[in-house]
Protein backbone atom coordinates (compact mmCIF):
# COMPACT_ATOMS: atom_id res chain seq x y z
CA UNK A 1 0.00 0.00 0.00
CA UNK A 2 2.51 2.22 -0.66
CA UNK A 3 1.34 4.09 -3.74
CA UNK A 4 -0.45 7.51 -2.59
CA UNK A 5 -3.44 6.74 -5.04
CA UNK A 6 -4.18 3.25 -3.13
CA UNK A 7 -7.00 5.08 -1.26
CA UNK A 8 -8.84 6.76 -4.39
CA UNK A 9 -8.16 3.32 -6.61
CA UNK A 10 -10.45 1.64 -3.49
CA UNK A 11 -13.27 4.09 -3.66
CA UNK A 12 -13.00 3.66 -7.71
CA UNK A 13 -13.08 -0.28 -7.07
CA UNK A 14 -16.10 0.91 -4.50
CA UNK A 15 -17.80 2.75 -6.89
CA UNK A 16 -17.56 6.11 -4.66
CA UNK A 17 -16.31 7.93 -7.15
CA UNK A 18 -17.24 10.44 -10.20
CA UNK A 19 -16.97 9.84 -14.00
CA UNK A 20 -14.06 12.23 -14.40
CA UNK A 21 -12.03 10.86 -11.14
CA UNK A 22 -12.56 7.11 -12.30
CA UNK A 23 -11.46 8.42 -16.00
CA UNK A 24 -8.38 9.68 -14.04
CA UNK A 25 -7.55 6.58 -11.55
CA UNK A 26 -8.19 4.24 -14.87
CA UNK A 27 -5.12 6.61 -16.51
CA UNK A 28 -3.10 5.81 -13.36
CA UNK A 29 -3.25 2.03 -12.75
CA UNK A 30 -2.16 2.10 -16.59
CA UNK A 31 1.07 2.89 -15.43
CA UNK A 32 1.33 1.74 -11.72
CA UNK A 33 1.88 -1.93 -11.68
CA UNK A 34 1.43 -1.54 -7.90
CA UNK A 35 -2.61 -0.11 -7.81
CA UNK A 36 -2.96 -2.97 -10.83
CA UNK A 37 -2.29 -5.50 -8.48
CA UNK A 38 -4.44 -3.82 -5.43
CA UNK A 39 -7.36 -3.56 -7.97
CA UNK A 40 -7.03 -7.33 -8.75
CA UNK A 41 -6.76 -7.97 -5.17
CA UNK A 42 -9.91 -6.12 -4.25
CA UNK A 43 -12.28 -8.02 -7.08
CA UNK A 44 -10.29 -11.18 -5.99
CA UNK A 45 -11.24 -11.35 -1.83
CA UNK A 46 -14.63 -9.65 -3.17
CA UNK A 47 -15.36 -11.99 -5.04
CA UNK A 48 -14.54 -14.81 -3.07
CA UNK A 49 -16.41 -13.89 -0.07
CA UNK A 50 -19.44 -13.49 -1.69
CA UNK A 51 -19.27 -16.78 -3.27
CA UNK A 52 -18.63 -18.30 0.18
CA UNK A 53 -20.07 -16.07 2.60
CA UNK A 54 -22.65 -14.08 1.38
CA UNK A 55 -25.58 -16.53 1.59
CA UNK A 56 -26.33 -17.37 5.20
CA UNK A 57 -30.63 -16.02 6.17
CA UNK A 58 -32.24 -16.30 9.14
CA UNK A 59 -33.31 -19.83 9.88
CA UNK A 60 -37.37 -20.10 9.81
CA UNK A 61 -37.29 -21.20 13.58
CA UNK A 62 -35.35 -18.00 14.79
CA UNK A 63 -38.20 -15.78 12.22
CA UNK A 64 -41.09 -17.53 14.15
CA UNK A 65 -39.53 -16.93 17.45
CA UNK A 66 -39.29 -13.68 16.72
CA UNK A 67 -42.77 -13.38 15.20
CA UNK A 68 -44.01 -14.43 18.80
CA UNK A 69 -41.92 -12.30 20.50
CA UNK A 70 -43.25 -8.94 19.12
CA UNK A 71 -46.79 -10.53 19.00
CA UNK A 72 -46.06 -10.41 22.87
CA UNK A 73 -44.61 -6.98 22.87
CA UNK A 74 -47.99 -5.32 21.00
CA UNK A 75 -49.88 -7.39 23.85
CA UNK A 76 -47.83 -6.26 26.75
CA UNK A 77 -46.83 -2.38 26.95
CA UNK A 78 -45.60 -2.94 30.40
CA UNK A 79 -41.58 -3.64 30.71
CA UNK A 80 -40.78 -7.04 31.61
CA UNK A 81 -37.46 -8.75 31.50
CA UNK A 82 -37.13 -10.78 28.13
CA UNK A 83 -34.68 -13.89 28.76
CA UNK A 84 -31.92 -11.71 26.93
CA UNK A 85 -28.57 -9.84 28.96
CA UNK A 86 -29.96 -7.87 31.74
CA UNK A 87 -32.52 -5.36 29.18
CA UNK A 88 -33.72 -3.33 32.19
CA UNK A 89 -35.88 -0.34 31.93
CA UNK A 90 -32.44 1.33 31.82
CA UNK A 91 -31.52 0.22 28.84
CA UNK A 92 -35.40 0.26 27.57
CA UNK A 93 -35.45 4.16 28.37
CA UNK A 94 -31.69 4.57 27.01
CA UNK A 95 -33.17 2.77 23.72
CA UNK A 96 -36.28 5.06 23.46
CA UNK A 97 -35.86 7.09 21.20
CA UNK A 98 -33.13 5.56 19.21
CA UNK A 99 -30.87 7.16 17.08
CA UNK A 100 -29.77 9.89 19.72
CA UNK A 101 -28.84 7.30 22.48
CA UNK A 102 -27.33 4.97 19.66
CA UNK A 103 -25.12 7.70 18.14
CA UNK A 104 -23.09 7.91 22.20
CA UNK A 105 -23.38 4.71 22.66
CA UNK A 106 -21.27 3.62 19.59
CA UNK A 107 -18.84 6.96 20.10
CA UNK A 108 -18.04 5.86 23.86
CA UNK A 109 -17.35 2.56 22.51
CA UNK A 110 -15.43 3.75 19.17
CA UNK A 111 -13.65 5.79 21.85
CA UNK A 112 -12.73 3.01 24.25
CA UNK A 113 -10.99 0.78 21.69
CA UNK A 114 -8.97 3.78 20.45
CA UNK A 115 -8.27 4.44 24.10
CA UNK A 116 -7.80 0.83 25.43
CA UNK A 117 -6.41 -0.73 22.10
CA UNK A 118 -2.71 -1.03 21.94
CA UNK A 119 -2.91 0.16 17.96
CA UNK A 120 0.58 0.62 16.44
CA UNK A 121 -1.24 3.15 13.96
CA UNK A 122 -2.35 6.55 15.54
CA UNK A 123 -6.18 6.70 14.21
CA UNK A 124 -5.74 10.73 14.02
CA UNK A 125 -3.35 10.17 11.55
CA UNK A 126 -5.19 7.81 9.59
CA UNK A 127 -8.27 10.40 9.82
CA UNK A 128 -6.15 13.22 8.35
CA UNK A 129 -5.17 11.63 5.67
CA UNK A 130 -8.49 10.26 4.84
CA UNK A 131 -9.98 13.53 4.85
CA UNK A 132 -7.60 15.06 3.04
CA UNK A 133 -7.88 12.04 0.01
CA UNK A 134 -11.38 12.62 0.62
CA UNK A 135 -11.31 16.45 -0.08
CA UNK A 136 -9.47 15.78 -3.08
CA UNK A 137 -12.47 13.85 -4.73
CA UNK A 138 -14.67 16.57 -6.11
CA UNK A 139 -17.28 18.15 -4.75
CA UNK A 140 -15.76 17.67 -1.28
CA UNK A 141 -13.11 19.95 -1.63
CA UNK A 142 -14.75 23.30 -0.38
CA UNK A 143 -17.61 24.24 1.51
CA UNK A 144 -17.26 28.01 1.64
CA UNK A 145 -15.68 29.09 -1.88
CA UNK A 146 -13.38 32.50 -1.09
CA UNK A 147 -10.54 33.75 -1.27
CA UNK A 148 -11.23 36.31 1.12
CA UNK A 149 -10.27 35.73 4.82
CA UNK A 150 -13.22 37.61 5.67
CA UNK A 151 -15.66 35.62 4.42
CA UNK A 152 -14.49 32.31 5.63
CA UNK A 153 -13.74 32.88 8.86
CA UNK A 154 -17.23 34.23 10.12
CA UNK A 155 -18.38 30.81 8.31
CA UNK A 156 -16.34 28.68 10.54
CA UNK A 157 -18.17 30.24 13.53
CA UNK A 158 -21.22 29.31 12.15
CA UNK A 159 -20.37 25.53 11.22
CA UNK A 160 -17.43 24.55 13.35
CA UNK A 161 -16.61 24.23 16.94
CA UNK A 162 -13.32 26.33 16.63
CA UNK A 163 -11.79 29.52 14.80
CA UNK A 164 -8.56 29.35 13.11
CA UNK A 165 -6.46 31.90 11.71
CA UNK A 166 -7.29 32.92 8.19
CA UNK A 167 -5.34 34.53 5.91
CA UNK A 168 -4.41 34.78 2.14
CA UNK A 169 -0.97 34.29 1.25
CA UNK A 170 -1.20 35.01 -2.47
CA UNK A 171 2.31 36.92 -2.51
CA UNK A 172 3.98 34.16 -0.71
CA UNK A 173 2.71 31.83 -3.03
CA UNK A 174 0.07 30.15 -0.99
CA UNK A 175 -3.40 31.24 -2.59
CA UNK A 176 -6.69 31.01 0.19
CA UNK A 177 -9.12 29.35 -2.34
CA UNK A 178 -11.90 28.38 0.55
CA UNK A 179 -13.00 26.62 4.16
CA UNK A 180 -14.91 23.10 4.59
CA UNK A 181 -15.72 21.65 8.05
CA UNK A 182 -14.90 17.94 8.79
CA UNK A 183 -15.65 16.14 11.31
CA UNK A 184 -12.56 14.91 13.02
CA UNK A 185 -11.89 13.70 16.26
CA UNK A 186 -15.40 13.73 17.54
CA UNK A 187 -16.24 16.70 16.98
CA UNK A 188 -16.21 19.41 13.79
CA UNK A 189 -13.41 20.79 12.55
CA UNK A 190 -12.26 23.48 10.49
CA UNK A 191 -10.53 23.14 7.46
CA UNK A 192 -9.01 25.95 5.80
CA UNK A 193 -8.16 25.19 1.89
CA UNK A 194 -5.12 26.61 0.44
CA UNK A 195 -3.72 26.25 -3.02
CA UNK A 196 0.22 26.21 -3.98
CA UNK A 197 1.14 26.02 -7.72
CA UNK A 198 -0.70 22.74 -8.14
CA UNK A 199 -1.09 21.32 -4.57
CA UNK A 200 -3.71 21.67 -2.33
CA UNK A 201 -2.99 22.12 1.23
CA UNK A 202 -5.52 21.27 3.51
CA UNK A 203 -5.07 22.96 6.95
CA UNK A 204 -7.18 21.54 9.81
CA UNK A 205 -7.38 22.79 13.19
CA UNK A 206 -9.60 21.19 16.53
CA UNK A 207 -9.59 21.94 19.81
CA UNK A 208 -6.32 21.79 21.37
CA UNK A 209 -6.66 18.34 24.31
CA UNK A 210 -4.36 16.78 26.61
CA UNK A 211 -3.13 14.03 23.71
CA UNK A 212 0.21 14.59 22.93
CA UNK A 213 0.37 16.37 19.39
CA UNK A 214 2.24 13.65 16.68
CA UNK A 215 5.39 14.38 14.90
CA UNK A 216 5.60 15.76 11.92
CA UNK A 217 5.47 12.49 9.62
CA UNK A 218 4.73 11.15 5.70
CA UNK A 219 1.73 9.04 5.00
CA UNK A 220 0.84 7.75 1.47
CA UNK A 221 3.05 10.26 0.00
CA UNK A 222 1.26 13.20 1.94
CA UNK A 223 2.92 15.17 4.52
CA UNK A 224 1.66 16.28 7.59
CA UNK A 225 3.05 18.98 9.90
CA UNK A 226 1.57 19.55 13.74
CA UNK A 227 1.50 22.64 15.57
CA UNK A 228 -0.07 24.19 18.28
CA UNK A 229 -1.40 28.10 18.50
CA UNK A 230 -3.14 29.33 21.14
CA UNK A 231 -6.08 26.66 22.67
CA UNK A 232 -6.27 25.23 18.70
CA UNK A 233 -4.15 22.12 17.40
CA UNK A 234 -3.21 22.67 13.55
CA UNK A 235 -2.18 19.96 10.89
CA UNK A 236 -1.48 20.72 7.48
CA UNK A 237 -1.64 18.05 4.75
CA UNK A 238 -0.34 17.86 1.62
CA UNK A 239 1.54 16.41 -1.26
CA UNK A 240 3.99 19.67 -2.15
CA UNK A 241 7.30 19.61 -0.54
CA UNK A 242 8.28 19.58 3.00
CA UNK A 243 9.88 23.10 2.50
CA UNK A 244 6.67 24.26 0.38
CA UNK A 245 4.22 23.10 3.26
CA UNK A 246 6.62 24.23 6.50
CA UNK A 247 6.19 27.56 4.71
CA UNK A 248 2.51 27.84 4.61
CA UNK A 249 2.93 26.45 8.47
CA UNK A 250 5.49 29.27 9.56
CA UNK A 251 3.55 32.13 7.68
CA UNK A 252 0.32 30.86 9.99
CA UNK A 253 2.29 30.53 13.11
CA UNK A 254 3.62 33.63 12.61
CA UNK A 255 -0.13 35.37 12.06
CA UNK A 256 -1.13 33.39 14.90
CA UNK A 257 1.19 35.06 16.99
CA UNK A 258 0.52 38.46 15.82
CA UNK A 259 -3.31 38.05 16.88
CA UNK A 260 -2.17 36.98 20.30
CA UNK A 261 -0.03 40.05 20.92
CA UNK A 262 -3.03 41.93 19.58
CA UNK B 1 -52.58 -6.56 13.32
CA UNK B 2 -52.24 -2.56 14.19
CA UNK B 3 -51.13 -0.37 11.86
CA UNK B 4 -47.48 0.19 13.48
CA UNK B 5 -47.04 -3.56 13.54
CA UNK B 6 -47.90 -3.85 9.32
CA UNK B 7 -45.60 -1.14 8.78
CA UNK B 8 -42.68 -2.42 10.93
CA UNK B 9 -43.12 -5.95 9.28
CA UNK B 10 -43.35 -4.08 5.58
CA UNK B 11 -40.34 -1.86 6.15
CA UNK B 12 -37.74 -3.58 8.71
CA UNK B 13 -38.13 -7.46 7.96
CA UNK B 14 -37.36 -7.55 5.27
CA UNK B 15 -33.59 -6.93 6.01
CA UNK B 16 -34.03 -9.53 8.39
CA UNK B 17 -31.50 -11.49 6.96
CA UNK B 18 -28.79 -8.84 6.92
CA UNK B 19 -29.38 -8.22 10.10
CA UNK B 20 -29.11 -12.31 10.83
CA UNK B 21 -25.83 -12.51 8.73
CA UNK B 22 -24.14 -9.17 10.33
CA UNK B 23 -24.97 -10.43 13.66
CA UNK B 24 -23.52 -14.12 13.14
CA UNK B 25 -20.29 -12.36 12.67
CA UNK B 26 -20.69 -9.80 15.28
CA UNK B 27 -21.78 -12.73 17.86
CA UNK B 28 -19.24 -15.74 19.28
CA UNK B 29 -21.76 -18.14 18.66
CA UNK B 30 -25.02 -18.95 16.68
CA UNK B 31 -26.96 -18.77 19.61
CA UNK B 32 -25.68 -15.71 20.90
CA UNK B 33 -26.33 -14.24 17.27
CA UNK B 34 -30.08 -15.75 16.94
CA UNK B 35 -30.60 -13.94 20.48
CA UNK B 36 -28.69 -10.88 19.68
CA UNK B 37 -31.33 -10.38 16.42
CA UNK B 38 -33.90 -10.94 18.52
CA UNK B 39 -33.22 -8.35 20.87
CA UNK B 40 -32.38 -5.79 18.33
CA UNK B 41 -35.70 -6.45 16.38
CA UNK B 42 -37.39 -5.70 19.83
CA UNK B 43 -35.40 -2.91 20.41
CA UNK B 44 -35.96 -1.57 16.38
CA UNK B 45 -40.37 -2.20 16.74
CA UNK B 46 -40.28 -0.17 20.18
CA UNK B 47 -37.83 2.75 18.76
CA UNK B 48 -39.76 2.42 15.09
CA UNK B 49 -42.03 5.56 15.64
CA UNK B 50 -38.74 7.46 16.10
CA UNK B 51 -37.22 6.43 12.91
CA UNK B 52 -36.60 9.38 10.49
CA UNK B 53 -35.71 8.72 6.57
CA UNK B 54 -35.78 5.92 4.01
CA UNK B 55 -32.26 4.25 5.12
CA UNK B 56 -34.30 0.86 7.11
CA UNK B 57 -31.18 -1.00 6.35
CA UNK B 58 -28.31 0.57 7.77
CA UNK B 59 -30.65 2.02 10.99
CA UNK B 60 -31.70 -1.75 12.04
CA UNK B 61 -27.87 -2.86 11.43
CA UNK B 62 -26.91 -0.17 14.05
CA UNK B 63 -29.15 -1.85 16.31
CA UNK B 64 -27.68 -4.92 16.21
CA UNK B 65 -24.16 -3.20 16.54
CA UNK B 66 -25.25 -1.43 19.34
CA UNK B 67 -27.44 -4.28 21.27
CA UNK B 68 -24.23 -6.01 20.85
CA UNK B 69 -21.89 -3.65 22.71
CA UNK B 70 -24.03 -3.81 25.02
CA UNK B 71 -24.28 -7.19 25.61
CA UNK B 72 -20.27 -7.47 25.46
CA UNK B 73 -20.62 -4.77 28.03
CA UNK B 74 -22.91 -6.60 30.46
CA UNK B 75 -20.85 -10.05 30.00
CA UNK B 76 -17.30 -7.80 30.60
CA UNK B 77 -19.06 -5.96 33.89
CA UNK B 78 -20.03 -9.74 34.74
CA UNK B 79 -16.93 -11.66 34.55
CA UNK B 80 -15.30 -8.61 35.58
CA UNK B 81 -15.95 -8.79 39.01
CA UNK B 82 -15.12 -11.99 40.73
CA UNK B 83 -11.93 -12.37 38.23
CA UNK B 84 -8.86 -12.75 40.19
CA UNK B 85 -6.72 -10.21 39.36
CA UNK B 86 -4.13 -12.26 36.79
CA UNK B 87 -6.68 -12.57 34.37
CA UNK B 88 -7.23 -8.53 34.15
CA UNK B 89 -5.21 -7.70 31.45
CA UNK B 90 -6.71 -11.17 29.58
CA UNK B 91 -10.09 -9.91 30.03
CA UNK B 92 -9.11 -5.99 28.59
CA UNK B 93 -7.83 -7.90 25.27
CA UNK B 94 -11.51 -9.49 24.89
CA UNK B 95 -13.20 -6.46 24.33
CA UNK B 96 -11.07 -5.17 21.57
CA UNK B 97 -11.16 -7.79 19.53
CA UNK B 98 -13.22 -11.32 19.10
CA UNK B 99 -10.77 -14.04 19.54
CA UNK B 100 -11.87 -16.95 17.69
CA UNK B 101 -12.46 -19.84 19.59
CA UNK B 102 -9.93 -22.43 19.35
CA UNK B 103 -12.22 -25.16 18.01
CA UNK B 104 -12.95 -23.29 14.98
CA UNK B 105 -9.36 -22.50 14.40
CA UNK B 106 -9.07 -26.08 13.79
CA UNK B 107 -7.81 -27.53 10.65
CA UNK B 108 -10.13 -26.93 7.73
CA UNK B 109 -8.84 -27.25 4.38
CA UNK B 110 -11.70 -26.07 1.88
CA UNK B 111 -11.80 -22.52 1.20
CA UNK B 112 -14.75 -21.28 2.02
CA UNK B 113 -13.50 -22.13 5.58
CA UNK B 114 -10.54 -21.31 5.64
CA UNK B 115 -12.05 -17.46 4.27
CA UNK B 116 -14.58 -17.89 7.37
CA UNK B 117 -11.68 -18.54 9.57
CA UNK B 118 -9.72 -15.90 8.63
CA UNK B 119 -12.67 -13.22 8.36
CA UNK B 120 -13.36 -14.66 11.90
CA UNK B 121 -9.92 -14.11 13.49
CA UNK B 122 -9.46 -10.50 12.04
CA UNK B 123 -10.35 -7.58 15.03
CA UNK B 124 -13.88 -6.66 14.96
CA UNK B 125 -13.15 -3.36 14.02
CA UNK B 126 -11.95 -4.36 10.33
CA UNK B 127 -14.45 -7.33 10.20
CA UNK B 128 -17.42 -5.18 10.64
CA UNK B 129 -16.64 -2.97 7.70
CA UNK B 130 -16.05 -5.61 5.41
CA UNK B 131 -18.81 -7.57 6.11
CA UNK B 132 -20.88 -4.33 5.75
CA UNK B 133 -18.97 -3.59 2.38
CA UNK B 134 -18.89 -6.85 1.03
CA UNK B 135 -21.31 -9.17 2.10
CA UNK B 136 -24.08 -6.44 2.29
CA UNK B 137 -23.38 -4.75 -0.12
CA UNK B 138 -23.37 -0.98 1.28
CA UNK B 139 -21.96 2.33 0.50
CA UNK B 140 -19.31 4.25 2.98
CA UNK B 141 -21.98 6.94 3.55
CA UNK B 142 -24.42 3.71 4.80
CA UNK B 143 -21.63 2.02 6.60
CA UNK B 144 -20.75 5.06 8.68
CA UNK B 145 -24.01 5.23 9.96
CA UNK B 146 -24.15 1.56 11.28
CA UNK B 147 -20.84 1.90 12.70
CA UNK B 148 -21.05 5.67 13.91
CA UNK B 149 -17.41 6.51 12.02
CA UNK B 150 -16.68 9.55 9.74
CA UNK B 151 -16.77 8.70 6.31
CA UNK B 152 -13.08 9.14 5.93
CA UNK B 153 -12.55 6.56 8.39
CA UNK B 154 -14.67 4.09 6.68
CA UNK B 155 -12.39 4.37 3.90
CA UNK B 156 -8.94 4.04 5.56
CA UNK B 157 -10.08 1.13 7.79
CA UNK B 158 -12.19 -0.82 4.79
CA UNK B 159 -8.06 -0.23 3.05
CA UNK B 160 -6.50 -1.79 6.61
CA UNK B 161 -9.45 -4.43 6.54
CA UNK B 162 -8.70 -5.82 3.09
CA UNK B 163 -5.10 -5.35 3.86
CA UNK B 164 -5.14 -7.84 6.88
CA UNK B 165 -7.12 -10.08 5.24
CA UNK B 166 -5.41 -10.54 2.18
CA UNK B 167 -2.47 -10.47 4.51
CA UNK B 168 -3.65 -13.35 6.31
CA UNK B 169 -4.40 -15.52 3.10
CA UNK B 170 -1.12 -15.39 1.80
CA UNK B 171 0.15 -16.19 5.01
CA UNK B 172 -2.57 -19.25 5.13
CA UNK B 173 -1.52 -20.41 1.19
CA UNK B 174 2.75 -20.38 2.03
CA UNK B 175 1.71 -22.28 5.30
CA UNK B 176 -0.40 -24.87 2.94
CA UNK B 177 2.18 -24.71 0.26
CA UNK B 178 5.30 -25.54 2.95
CA UNK B 179 3.27 -28.00 4.41
CA UNK B 180 3.51 -26.57 8.33
CA UNK B 181 0.61 -26.46 10.80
Amino acid sequence: MGCAESLRVQAYFDGEIDAVSAADIERHTEHCAECRALLQDLEQTRTAIRRDLAHDRAPPELRARIMRALDQETAVKTPRPNGWGRSTWRTRAFWAGALGGIGSAAVAATLAVFLLSPSLTNPLLDDLVAAHVRSLMPSHLIDVVSTDQHTVKPWFAGHTDVSPVVADFAQQGYRLIGGRADYLDHQRSAVVVYQHGPHVINVFSWAASQRALPKNTTRNGYHMAFWKAGDLEYCAVSDTGWDELLGLVRLLRDLSARDARE
Amino acid sequence: MDEKRRRFEAEVLPHLNAAYRFARWLAHSPGDADDLVQEAILRAFRGFDALRGSDVKAWLLAIVRNCHSTALKQQQRRAFVPLPEEHDAQDGYAMIATTPDPESASIRRDDERTLERLMSALPEEHREVLVLREIEDMDYREIATVTNIPIGTVMSRLARARAALKARWLKEAEGERRGVR
